[in-house]
This record gives structure tokens, C-alpha cells and sequence, in this order.
């Protein structure tokens, strides 16, 4: 606690209320003004997150900043807030990116301002909200209610097929969340709360574990999301604006992983072990196959969707493979997959407000005109390739050291990515950056401005950082990792 | 003969009500269409008053008067409020409406006040005949209100399908009370409980007499297979009295339903019989209302078959026969009106003279033209849709859990999955608000009261969802203290 000041709470609360705020300046007459306030509630949110950072206590156990109080005596609800350090990770990451999506949008949106601010700065407290929960009535409430700007952000400043994309967006999600519904509505009627604690505690027999953990893995399968339930995040991705790509791949789909680390590994550990084989084939699928489809995209867009799917595969891989390396591999994964993939929808996305397509057809020689960028792409390019010295190494890495521990063919499988990623990242940044200039339009590109070259720089030294030196995060993440290991290792049956 | 039996404080609201309506009944005559707002005026101020008096004289006993004809206990104290609440919001909103289609006349405001008498007395009836005669108070004001337009052919074939239909349901409700009078020789639902436990009844006609009252609670609920009347009165009826159709009665139809099923037929081996029908009901209705609900482009017919999912959904909390399930439903119910007022109110906003706006298209682009009232539309949705955190969402976990106590996972697990094709047909009318462009731009004009009366409507479901807590709690404890 700083001063005594519920900081959780505040991570919460203050980026809903500071887009309460922005809604609140109306029409695109006060566009400035909306922008200049969610410039600073998204400062003043991602300031609140670190002393977090400062504060957290890397040595302790369990969960910290813990915050409590009765929300709902009729179920037994309360407001339960706590994080570790896997929590704390993905709340600097979620706060840092709600700042480079609203200064993405400065100038690129320019109707219904307010709004776009307001959905952005809401949605990053809400997930935030999913990140801190002990309760899962809670968690299930924010991890639902980030549904709401999300649709909108897509339906509202979205591309052309942006009303079909928003629908099944929702939808899909929808549906796998709400089974999710029925499992914690089980788990209360076992426990009596629903308190998270208090469900690690919980005796279940095998046949209800089993059930419990199919219904959550739907839920997360398909935020993450997991092949064969991914084919709503290529829609999502190539139709929403920019930022709403960001804030989906950086964001959105760890909510998935997030899921299967706090609710399916500890709550029902036995379960986890019996169907880890399912979820690792998946995983599996999702690298290589998915790895393949990346490279046949025409639509950098959807490229780059593509391979957040196959990324993630390695998130899901990591997590069930049971092993201290593979598991902090699989958190290590998703922060740097957060980066990296935003860096990249950031970069689609400012060819994109210049040329008005995403085509890989349509470029070439990008470099003559925009040399600046063309750095700053390729670096995000060969990151999310897994070169080493970048963040998206110290991930793979683990994750495939940690197959190695366990099953060969695993790590054999899994190290195939490092090819296909390659692959398609280079071929595609060869097709759009160099060769001869593919038309006038292309000639007279402008270079990144001011703006864009810092939140790209921003990010790159994010990149950088965390490739050259992972000890810090590694630091956090030790005994979070070790505490969640020692709980899936547990049998609780009866 | 005891001072105690004369004692009519428990049926004060009643009788101040009655009093009250023939005031205005009377005083209406004599105002001249110019100054019809006194009636107006007159009526929310009555309406005030009872509530006034009812929560004075709230306490967590349970009175009878009349001879044990009417009870007065917190369930129905916890109704009757919010059947006022309902009322006066039906009355706010449509005033302006109104106003424009010769419906802000004395009559409509004395028969909602007439119907508002018989649901209290639904909801107060501790005798079949009590039950019966708020039942038709209630109902026969209502069919009047609908067939108020004269001139207009659809709300006249309107108000015959439901007067048709309503009088075939209150039929198979009478011959169903009769078969429970045959079985246990008494109309006091106390004495029929007590038969009943005793065990010296016989079984057949009474279960013989159970199916046809669970047939005219599905009438009046509008569950499916009664559901035939729900779309075509709530689409022919002036959208101001299907607000009020939609929205209170089915405060009274809860009462109604507690009255009987819980307090008269509530002993365990009448609950096993009928639950088996309020599955069916329950899921042909969560079933058939959002299948068909899908297909809708009347925004007043999609609502109506919502209505009847959502009536699937109230059925699911009434389901375990059990204090906290009825809690639950109660829950439920008020939860539904709330949606139901702020949704048709909305119509009812964007409506103007000449113009009805009850098109999903006619919501096209509300977004551009008022960022306010998209907003609060957008809220009001998602709620009905059962997204959290808003307050539709606690609702639905609400009757979800305790028929997953009970036992019932299956239907349990087909609610969730219907569910999901409901939030497609929410989702439709926020993608039109949001998503396209206005193809109606002339200014929404309302009167100060209308909008005020919207944004707390709505916000409440957002706020309420927030804190859902206390009246989850108040409606817990009002069941358990009335059983």
C-alpha cells in the first residue's frame, strides 16, 4: 500500500472513471480535449501500476495488495482483489499499452473521438479488473464486460466488413464464456463461495474435474485462441482499427492464458494433468499449422493474425507442459508476444492510414521513401521470428527448453516455428519494404512522424530490454510460477 | 366475530386506491382536454400516496383481514411497490406519447389505476376468489386500454385476440380452481395447504385440477405453448399499453404464481407434479422466444418474444419449489420490469406525432443523432442480453443457480447455450445505433420528466448491476419471511 491507497482498486478504477470523464466531453466539437484527457488518464493509469512494480515483494509467497470486502452476501461475493507476479506482468503491460493506442489514435481517428478515448481507456480498466480478481464472480464479470467496448471498438471505427467481424467476435466468445457460467455456478454449489483460495482448496472427484476443466478450457481455448476455435480473431483483427488490433493481440488473448493459469491448473489440478496431452496436441497444431497458413496470407493484417494464433500456441504449450521453465516461458511468451505483436499492428496500421490498403500486392520499396520505419518494422519483424537478443527469444526459448524436458518431439515440434516464423515475417517484410517501388502511391509515402516514432521506440526499447536483459521479469516471476506449480502438482481427489 | 377480523389496515393501500380512482374518475369529468394534465398530475400523486402507504404500514408480519380473504405480508408489500414504481413510469413515459393519439384521455389513466387495484389484490389474494377477481380487474382494464384507439384496426384486433384468449385462459384457471375445490372442499389457500399435507385428498383430481391452472399461468405468463396472444397484442396495442401490459403484471403474475404454486400446491409431492410442466415451459420458451425472436424487424414484436424468453427464464427460479428460488424469481421479475420499462420507453421516446418507432431501422444511427439516448439504449440491451456487470446478468445467475441446485444441469446448460442466440438479436439493435448511419434525422423531442425518468431507468441497470447485492437481499428475505 502507497499512503495507504488501495492500489488495485485504483489500477481499476481510475482508467474507467478517466473514460467516464472523456465520454463525458461529447461531440467532436471538444475532439481535442477528449484526446488531451485520455492522454492523462491513461498516464495517470499506467503511473498507478508502478509502484506496484516497486512494491512488490519478489521473495513473499502468495498473492499480495490484497484487498477485501463483501460485495454480494446473497451468493457470498466479494470483492477480492490480489495479485502475483504473473498478474502484475500483464497489468504493466495492459497499462502501457492503453497508452500507445491512444496516442496511435490521435489523428487517425477523427469521428466520434470521445468515444474511441472512453472505449480504450474503459476496456484497459476492466481487463485489469480480470487480472486482479480473487473472486471468480468477479473475475467472470470483467472477463465478460471487456466484451462490451471491444464490439464496439471493432463495429463502430472498423474497416468495411466491420459489422460482420464485431458480431462473431462476440458471439464467439460469448459462447465459450458462458459455459464457463455453469462451471463456476458448480463450483459454488460445492464450496459455498466463490472465492478463488478458497476453490484451491476444494475436494472434486475426477468425472466433475474433468467437466469443470473442459468448460473453462472453452472459454479460454477460444480467447486465446487455440486451433480449431481461432477463426474469429482473423476477422476481428483485419477489420478492427488499429488500436483495436493492438489491444486484442497484446491484451485480449492473455486473458485466455491468464484463465487457464488462475481458474483451470489450480482449481482442478488432476483434470489438467488427465487432458494436458489434448491441450498440448492443440498447441502443437497451432504452431505448425497455423505457422503455414501465416505464410500463405496476402493480407499483412491477417499475417500477423495468424502468427498471434501460432505464437500463442507456444503460451498454451508452456503452460501445460507442467515445467518450471516451460511455464515461465509461457508468461515471458505473452508479454513479449504483447509487445511485439502491438508493435506490428502498429506498423500494418501506419502504412495502412497512408496507402488505405493491406495488401501485400500493393507494396514495395517502402524503404526509399521510409527509411526510419523500415528499421523500426524490421526489428519488430525479427523479434516476433525469435531472434535472439529480442523478447520474443527468452520466451520460445524456455517454452522449448522446457518441451525438451519433457517429451523430445515436443521441443522438436515446437522449435519447428523458428523456421516457419522466419519465414513468413522475412518473406513478407522482403515483399513490402525492398524490391523495386511498387507504385506512385508508394514513392510518395511520408515518413513516421514525430508521434509514431516514439510510440514505436517506446516499444522497440521494450523489445530490447527485455531480449537483452529478462532477469528482472524472470525475478518477479519465479515464485508466482513455483507456487502454481507446487498447487497443479497436488491431487484433489477426494 | 373479533375486532381483530374487521381489522382492514393490511387492505389500506387497496382501499385508498379504489377511493382515489373514483375521485378521479369523477373530478375528470370536469377538466376539459386543455388541462388534462391534473389527471395526469392527479394520478401520479395517487400512486405516491399508496406507495407511501404501503411501505408505512410494512412489517415483517403477516396480517390477514377480510375473514382470512387477503393477506398482507412483506412479499406482497415488496410487489405492490414495485407495481407502483412500474405504473407511474408507464405513466411518465407515455404522457407525451399519449398526447398525439387521443390516448391522454381520463380513461386511460383510470383503467391503469383500475388494472394497478387488481394486480394488488393478485397479489394479496389469500382465497382462489380473491386471486380470480384481481385476476379480471386486472385483465379486463387491460383489454379496454388496448382497444382505446378506436379508429385503429390493428389494436381493435389487438384487444379481441387478447380478450379471446384471456377469457379462454381465466376459463381453464376457473375450471382448474374448481377441480382443487372438488379435491379439498375449500378455496382459503391456507386450508387447501393444509388439506393437501394431511394427506386424505385425492390425488387424481387434484392433479387433474393442477394441470389447468399451470395452463392459465402459462396463459398469463405468455410460456410457451400459451404464448400465441404475446406478439400480436404486444405489436398491435398503442406502444403506451404494451409498456404497461409488459411491465407490472408480471409482478402480479409472480404473486399470482407464489400464491398457488408455492403457498396452496407447495406440499412435495404436488411440487414433483408440477415441475415436470415448468420445465417444459421453461425450456419450449427460452426456446421458441429467442429462436423466433431472431427473425424479428418490429423492434415491439422482438421484445415480445424476448418477453417470452425471458418468462422461460423466471420460470427456472420457480422451478426447485424452494424460499430461495421463489426469492430468486422475485428477483427476477423486478429486474424484468426495470428492462422492460426502460426498452419500451425508449420506443416510446423516439416516437413523435405521426411516427412510430418501433422498426429495429428506426433505430438506425441513433448513436449520430443522440449520443445520450444510444447510450442508455445500449445499457438497457446488454442487460436484457445478460451481459455483466449490468444488472440482467445477476438476475439470470440468480435463476441459474438455484435450478442448478435443484438439479436441473441440463436445462441449466440449455438456458446458457439459448442465451447466447438472445444476445445475437440484442446485439442487432446496438449494431443499428452504432454501426450505420441515421436514415431519420428529424430532432427527438421529449418533455423534461421522460428524460429524466430514462437515464435513471437506465443507469439503475448499470448501477443496480454494480450493487446488486441489497435488492437480491430484500427480495430473499421478503420471501422468506411471507412463506
Amino acid at each position: 500500500m502507497l499512503f495507504g491507497l488501495p492500489l488495485l482498486s485504483l489500477v481499476i478504477w481510475l482508467p474507467i472513471v478517466a473514460g467516464i470523464v472523456v465520454m463525458a466531453t461529447g461531440s467532436d466539437r471538444n475532439a481535442g480535449a477528449a484526446r488531451w484527457l485520455a492522454l492523462i488518464g491513461a498516464l495517470l493509469g499506467f503511473l498507478v501500476t508502478l509502484p506496484l512494480f516497486a512494491q512488490f515483494d519478489p521473495s513473499a509467497h502468495g498473492f499480495q495488495f490484497q484487498e477485501r470486502s463483501s460485495w454480494i452476501p446473497a451468493f457470498n461475493i466479494d470483492y477480492h482483489l490480489g495479485i502475483d507476479g504473473i498478474s502484475l506482468l500483464l497489468i504493466v503491460l495492459n497499462a502501457f499499452t492503453t497508452v500507445l493506442v491512444v496516442l496511435a489514435g490521435w489523428r487517425v481517428i477523427e469521428s466520434r473521438v470521445s468515444q474511441y478515448m472512453a472505449a480504450f481507456l474503459v476496456l484497459g480498466g476492466v481487463m485489469n479488473g480480470v487480472f486482479c480478481a480473487l473472486d471468480a464472480a468477479l473475475f467472470y464479470v470483467f472477463f465478460e464486460a471487456t466484451l462490451i467496448p471491444m464490439f464496439i471498438i471493432i463495429g463502430v471505427w472498423g474497416g468495411s466488413n466491420r459489422v460482420y467481424a464485431a458480431m462473431k467476435f462476440f458471439l464467439y466468445t460469448l459462447m465459450g464464456s458462458l459455459l464457463t457460467l455453469v462451471a463456476l455456478i458448480y463450483l459454488y454449489n460445492v464450496s459455498g463461495s466463490f472465492s478463488l483460495p478458497a476453490w484451491y482448496e476444494l475436494e472434486i472427484g475426477l468425472a466433475p474435474q474433468i467437466l469443470v476443466f473442459l468448460a473453462f478450457m472453452i472459454a479460454f481455448a477460444v480467447k486465446v485462441p487455440m486451433w480449431p476455435v481461432h477463426t474469429w480473431l482473423p476477422d476481428a483483427h483485419v477489420e478492427a482499427p488499429t488500436g483495436g488490433s493492438v489491444v486484442l493481440a497484446a491484451i485480449m488473448l492473455k486473458l485466455g492464458g491468464y484463465g487457464f493459469l488462475r481458474l483451470s491448473l489450480p482449481i482442478v489440478p488432476d483434470a489438467s494433468h488427465a487432458l494436458a496431452g489434448l491441450v498440448i496436441t492443440l498447441s502443437l497444431i497451432a504452431v505448425v499449422y497455423i505457422g503455414l497458413v501465416a505464410l500463405v496470407q496476402n493480407d499483412m493484417k491477417k499475417l500477423i493474425a495468424y502468427s498471434s494464433i501460432s505464437h500463442m500456441g507456444f503460451v498454451t504449450l508452456g503452460i501445460f507442459l507442467f515445467d518450471e521453465l516451460g511455464m515461465q516461458g509461457a508468461v515471458l511468451q505473452m508479454v513479449s508476444h504483447g509487445f511485439v505483436s502491438g508493435a506490428l499492428f502498429l506498423c500494418v496500421g501506419v502504412l495502412y492510414e497512408r496507402m488505405h490498403s493491406r495488401q501485400i500486392a500493393d507494396y514495395g520499396g517502402v524503404v526509399n521513401s521510409m527509411p526510419v520505419f523500415a528499421a523500426f518494422f524490421m526489428l519488430f519483424a525479427m523479434a516476433n521470428a525469435g531472434l535472439p537478443g529480442t523478447s520474443g527469444f527468452v520466451g520460445e526459448f524456455l517454452v522449448i527448453l522446457g518441451a525438451m524436458n519433457v517429451n523430445f518431439w515436443y521441443a522438436f515440434l515446437a522449435a519447428l516455428t523458428l523456421i516457419l516464423s522466419a519465414a513468413y515475417m522475412l518473406w513478407m517484410y522482403k515483399r513490402v519494404i525492398f524490391g523495386p517501388i511498387a507504385s506512385q502511391h508508394v514513392a510518395a509515402l511520408k515518413e513516421i512522424s514525430a508521434r509514431e516514432a516514439l510510440i514505436l521506440a517506446l516499444l522497440a526499447a521494450a523489445v530490447l530490454g527485455m531480449g537483452i536483459w529478462p532477469q528482472p521479469l524472470g525475478a518477479v516471476l519465479d515464485n508466482s510460477v513455483a507456487d502454481l506449480l507446487s498447487l497443479a502438482a497436488r491431487t484433489k481427489l477426494p | 366475530m373479533t375486532l381483530e377480523s374487521l381489522n382492514l389496515l393490511p387492505a389500506l393501500p387497496e382501499v385508498f386506491l379504489l377511493c382515489a380512482v373514483s375521485a378521479i374518475l369523477l373530478l375528470d369529468l370536469f377538466i376539459s382536454d386543455r388541462n388534462r394534465a391534473y389527471t395526469y398530475l392527479l394520478s401520479l400523486l395517487t400512486l405516491a400516496a399508496c406507495a407511501g402507504i404501503t411501505l408505512g404500514t410494512a412489517s415483517d408480519r403477516v396480517e390477514f383481514a377480510f375473514n382470512g380473504l387477503f393477506v398482507d405480508d412483506p412479499l406482497s408489500d415488496l410487489l405492490k411497490v414495485w407495481v407502483y414504481i412500474g405504473v407511474a413510469g408507464v405513466m411518465v413515459y407515455s404522457h407525451v406519447y399519449g398526447r398525439s393519439r387521443q390516448l391522454f384521455r381520463g380513461e386511460f389513466f383510470t383503467l391503469a389505476l383500475f388494472s394497478t387495484l387488481g394486480m394488488m389484490v393478485m397479489i394479496s389474494a389469500n382465497h382462489l376468489l380473491t386471486l380470480y377477481l384481481g385476476l379480471e380487474l386486472m385483465s379486463l382494464s387491460l383489454y379496454s386500454m388496448v382497444a382505446l384507439q378506436r379508429e385503429s384496426p390493428r389494436s381493435t384486433e389487438a384487444a379481441m385476440k387478447y380478450f379471446v384468449l384471456g377469457a379462454l385462459a381465466s376459463g381453464m384457471l376457473l375450471y382448474g380452481m374448481s377441480m382443487l375445490y372438488g379435491a379439498t372442499g375449500t378455496l382459503a389457500i391456507p386450508d387447501m395447504a393444509q388439506r393437501i399435507a394431511s394427506g386424505e385428498v385425492r390425488g387424481t383430481i387434484l392433479v387433474f385440477g393442477l394441470v389447468f391452472v399451470v395452463a392459465g399461468l402459462g396463459f398469463k405468463l405468455g410460456a410457451v405453448p400459451f404464448h400465441m396472444w404475446v406478439p400480436d397484442v404486444y405489436h398491435g396495442a398503442p406502444t403506451a399499453v404494451t409498456l404497461l401490459i409488459g411491465s407490472a403484471p408480471k409482478l402480479a403474475t409472480t404473486g399470482f404464481i407464489f400464491r398457488i404454486l408455492a403457498e396452496a400446491l407447495g406440499s412435495p409431492s404436488l411440487v414433483a407434479e408440477w415441475q415436470d410442466m415448468l420445465v417444459i415451459l421453461s425450456v419450449l420458451s427460452m426456446v421458441v422466444g429467442n429462436v423466433a425472436a431472431i427473425v424479428q424487424t418490429n423492434l415491439k414484436r422482438m421484445l415480445a418474444y424476448s418477453t417470452i424468453s425471458h418468462m422461460g427464464f423466471f420460470l427456472l427460479g420457480i422451478l426447485p419449489g424452494s424460499a430461495e428460488g421463489y426469492g430468486a424469481a422475485v428477483f427476477y421479475a423486478i429486474v424484468y420490469v426495470l428492462m422492460t420499462l426502460a426498452s419500451f420507453g425508449m420506443i416510446l421516446l423516439l416516437s413523435r406525432e405521426g411516427f412510430e418507432a418501433e422498426n429495429i431501422d428506426d433505430f438506425r444511427g441513433l448513436n449520430r443523432r443522440s449520443r445520450w439516448y444510444a447510450f442508455l439504449m445500449l445499457l438497457v440491451m446488454f442487460s436484457l442480453a445478460g451481459i455483466p456487470v449490468l444488472l440482467g446478468f445477476w438476475a439470470k445467475l440468480a435463476v441459474l443457480q438455484v435450478a442448478f441446485e435443484a438439479g436441473y444441469t441440463g436445462v441449466v446448460v440449455a438456458a446458457v447455450l439459448l442465451s447466447v442466440v438472445g444476445a445475437f438479436y440484442y446485439l442487432r439493435v446496438v449494431r443499428v445505433m452504432y454501426f450505420d448511419d441515421p436514415v431519420d434525422t428529424a430532432p427527438i423531442v421529449n418533455a423534461g420528466d421522460q428524460r429524466a425518468l430514462i437515464a435513471v431507468n437506465a443507469l439503475a441497470l448499470l448501477v443496480l448491476g454494480m450493487a446488486p447485492g441489497w435488492l437480491l437481499a430484500v427480495c430473499q428475505q421478503a420471501v422468506k419471511a411471507s412463506l
